[in-house]
């Protein structure tokens, strides 16, 4: 029976078959259904921006005067514009544009807040004095009047918008990853690194980052809904991305107004396209929040 | 009004009278003084969508200060408000020229007062004229260049003003007939010839009351005012608004009771609906238009092949149709004004030989396709559309060219933008090609073609382009002394522009729209909202 004896069957553990990304996904909609909804969203508006030109029915910038002020119905189902272009093409199109903003001025505002923000804390004294007083000044400005002075030196165009909404996002995000780099600072990690001899630089970036990932990352969230807002309000002034670009808040200007009565399609569904990534971007902001900030988690 | 001698040569201005007469007699009435008695008394609130930079009507260009400011001065000659084109004295009583149209002698009016109660007379007509012309040092005067054929003025006595020409000149009544010529009081322009940047004191048919930047300009009626019986309002008041919805709703609650410069289709759809019969509206072509200019220096567009391609792709008779519905603009033309009042313009039948004039579309756009071949301009080529950041008409009307462009295969950028950085591109050539608009006070080749003369000729051509051929030909058509053979010059230049060399060209010209209450009598419809502006004949119905 020794060879009964050698054949024990080792237990292993139940091995899951769903991806982990995907269980981490699920369990997040579980336990956040709102956020879930507000990621699902922004999940439709990235997949209508990459694909566009696929389901887009028509050009966006196409005109047909034949076919102008058009109410919603079977050919064009948004309607059509002061130029006969159809609303629904121009709207999946701008949903480019609302991404492009959104993604970049949140990435690098953000970016460059946290960067800001540790390195401020890390450095103290005189550097962080110098750079917190910069960032008061920045932050003195409310957000659509700096981002209108920018837009007002450099001019129009999606960079120069992108420009213009990051600068006044920067000190945001570097006052709230300052406060939780000031408690990194003196943590024994950061010490031995310092003992260890290693450069500032290595220290900021490789030991400091990434323990501000949380905020950082519940920042970034939170940053694109306001850059969307901030991009549709600036072309909404005709500051932002000219036309014929789409872009939901140049949809709202113009004609749009003018013809509010006659044809309120044209404001009505950008509006809402607007609102409903604005909500998404929060929801979601709000989740990441809750999930990722300990005191929340705790408590 | 007695005109003495009318040498041969004027017989492009005699025409031109005729033709109006001819207007007044076969038009259907409307915004005259005509059937109704009028009645005294009042005041007219009218609405102003800027603010004026100045008081100085020698010195600014826009509309903003002409609108309140123009009722407290009277000119030299005007434009019948009722009867444009035709040109009756203001101040002036009568007129004549020389027979080798070399000298104008003016009779002023006895008993025209300034609102101190000084006299008018001859000495004042050559100072105002003196200034405009001869500006001193750090006084600017904006329409200097249009008088370049003046050689002297004189004044033999108080009541005779003389212009000596240096040579014969079609436009010299039209030019003095400018409502921005206001007379001013010698007296004072010799102390200061700025004074009247900041103050007023004129002859029209108001005085002025107050001001209050921002807000509003208030006149009172001249009781002294050289016309018996005028003005028949006992006052006006200004108010200033710059957004055109606070304007439309100005006029929708009758806070305002008109708008003299003009409100685009929907403004004006909203305004009726609201008001229905309460309203009137007084449409007319407007001496506007909009313009592609291209930059002749940078390549591809110094090609002739490519400025022609650019303008073969503009479906002009379209835009007319569809840009009309949304926009102010709305009528096909080449140099000149087309419409109603204007002799200039050229014939449909003619103009549909120009290149991007004609109707077949689809022949133009292969035509340019097959230009851009040639020249080598590749398929999706791409290049910036330079504009003012200003939606009526401008950024519609780009949208529209970068969509006709496109349709032959080239690639566009917008770029709207400020006035201020737009016009320095323009003058500094920092651009490839660009919107860009032009308005005047009457139609008058002199200066409908001064934009297209070299560069170096003309501050307003920002093209970069030099040309003698057009340098001759609009030397000659000035001096012309005959209508048909200044006429076959015009085409000549026009065929030149446009066609031939396609330097820059028209996209469409104007409507004025004006819905006012049908309360205000008196008023009418000119082609331009320079016009018309001394609130003289205008009165108010309850």
């Amino acid at each position: 029976m020794a060879g009964e004896a050698d054949t024990t069957i080792e237990v292993l553990p139940a091995v899951s078959h769903i991806p982990r990304w995907l269980a981490v996904s699920l369990r997040f909609a579980r336990q956040r259904p709102l956020g879930a909804a507000g990621a699902a969203i922004i999940i439709i508006m990235a997949l209508a921006a990459s694909l566009a030109d696929v389901i887009a029915p028509f050009d966006p910038l196409k005109t047909d005067y034949a076919r102008m002020f058009q109410p919603p119905g079977a050919n064009h189902w948004f309607g059509t514009d002061a130029f006969g272009r159809d609303v629904l093409s121009r709207i999946i199109y701008g949903s480019r544009t609302a991404l492009l903003v959104g993604f970049s001025s949140s990435f690098f505002s953000a970016t460059l807040g946290a960067i800001l923000g540790v390195g401020s804390a890390y450095f103290g004294g005189r550097t962080d004095l110098i750079t917190q007083r910069l960032m008061d000044v920045l932050l003195s400005f409310p957000l659509i009047v700096l981002a209108l002075a920018v837009v007002a030196i450099l001019g129009s165009g999606i960079m120069n918008v992108i420009l213009a909404i990051t600068i006044p996002m920067i000190p945001r995000c570097a006052l709230v990853v300052r406060s939780t780099a000031l408690s990194l600072r003196r943590t024994p990690f950061v010490d031995a690194a310092r003992a260890l001899g290693f450069g500032h630089a290595r220290i900021i970036f490789r030991h400091m980052l990434p323990n501000v990932m949380a905020p950082y990352l519940i920042m970034l969230t939170a940053f694109q809904g306001q850059a969307i807002l901030l991009e549709a309000s600036l072309s909404f002034l005709g500051l932002g991305v000219a036309e014929p670009t789409a872009a939901w808040g140049l949809m709202l200007r113009g004609a749009a107004v003018e013809f509010a009565e006659r044809a309120p399609w044209m404001a009505i569904f950008p509006g809402v396209a607007i609102s409903l990534s604005v909500f998404a971007f929060n929801l979601l902001g709000d989740s990441l929040r809750d999930a990722l900030d300990p005191k929340l988690r705790v408590s | 009004m007695r005109v003495t001698e009318r040498p041969g040569w004027h017989a492009a201005i005699t025409a031109s009278t005729i033709f109006s007469l001819a207007l007044l007699l076969f038009s259907p009435p409307g915004g005259a003084a005509e059937k109704e008695n009028p009645r005294s008394g009042g005041e007219l609130v009218f609405a102003v969508g800027e603010t004026p930079p100045s008081y100085d009507g020698h010195r600014e260009t826009t509309f903003a200060m002409l609108h309140p400011i123009a009722p407290h001065y009277s000119t030299l000659l005007r434009f019948d408000p009722q009867g444009y084109p035709k040109i009756i004295g203001d101040v002036a009583e009568s007129w004549s020229a020389s027979k080798d149209g070399l000298t104008y002698t003016f009779k002023i009016r006895k008993g025209v007062k300034f609102h101190d109660g000084s006299e008018l007379t001859s000495k004042d007509v050559k100072a105002t004229y003196d200034k405009i012309i001869l500006p001193p040092q750090g006084v600017a005067s904006a329409r200097k260049a249009y008088y370049d054929m003046v050689d002297r003025i004189e004044t033999p006595d108080i009541y005779t003003v003389v212009f000596h020409l240096k040579y014969p000149s079609a436009s010299l009544l039209a030019n003095l007939a400018s409502p921005w010529n206001f007379i001013y009081k010698a007296e004072i322009l010799e102390k200061d010839p700025r004074w009247y940047e900041k103050n007023i004191m004129g002859s029209g048919p108001f005085t002025f009351v107050e001001y209050v930047p921002g807000s509003h300009w208030v006149g009172k009626k001249n009781p002294n005012y050289f016309m018996k019986g005028r003005p028949y309002l006992d006052g006006y008041k200004a108010i200033f608004i710059r957004d055109t919805a606070p304007r439309v709703a100005a006029i929708r609650s009758g806070q305002a009771l008109i708008e003299f410069r003009g409100f685009n289709p929907a403004a004006k759809e909203d305004i009726v609906k609201a008001l229905g019969d309460k309203v009137v509206v007084q449409e007319s072509p407007w001496i506007c238009n909009l313009t592609v200019t291209i930059n002749n220096e940078k390549k591809p567009f110094d090609d002739v092949r490519v400025r022609r391609a650019l303008t073969l792709a503009i479906d002009r008779w379209e835009a007319s149709k569809a840009l009309s519905q949304i926009s102010l603009m709305k009528y096909v033309g080449g140099l000149f004004r087309p419409g109603a009042g204007s002799q200039y313009a050229t014939p449909e039948a003619e103009l549909t030989k120009l290149a991007g004039f004609g109707k077949n579309i689809e022949a133009a756009r292969k035509e340019a396709r097959r230009l851009l071949k040639e020249a080598g301009v590749p398929e999706g080529f791409s290049f910036t559309l330079k504009n003012r950041n200003v939606r009526e008409p401008y950024e519609v009307t780009g949208v529209f060219v970068i969509d006709q462009w496109r349709q032959i295969g080239l690639n566009v950028t917008h770029m709207p933008q400020e006035g201020g950085p737009y016009f320095n591109d323009f003058r500094q050539g920092n651009y490839e090609t660009g919107i860009d608009f032009n308005c005047d006070f009457m139609d008058e080749p002199d200066y409908q073609l001064l934009k297209f003369l070299s560069s170096d000729k003309s501050p307003l051509n920002y093209a970069r382009y030099k040309d003698s051929v057009l340098d001759d030909l609009y030397e000659k058509q000035g001096r012309a002394t005959n209508a048909k053979e200044r006429l076959k010059l015009l085409r000549q230049f026009e065929k030149r522009v446009l066609d031939e060399q396609a330097y820059q060209f028209h996209i469409l010209w104007w409507q004025r729209i004006i819905p006012h209450w049908a309360k205000v009598k008196g008023w009418k419809i000119t082609p331009s909202h320079y016009l018309n502006q001394d609130l003289r004949e205008i009165w108010l119905a309850e």
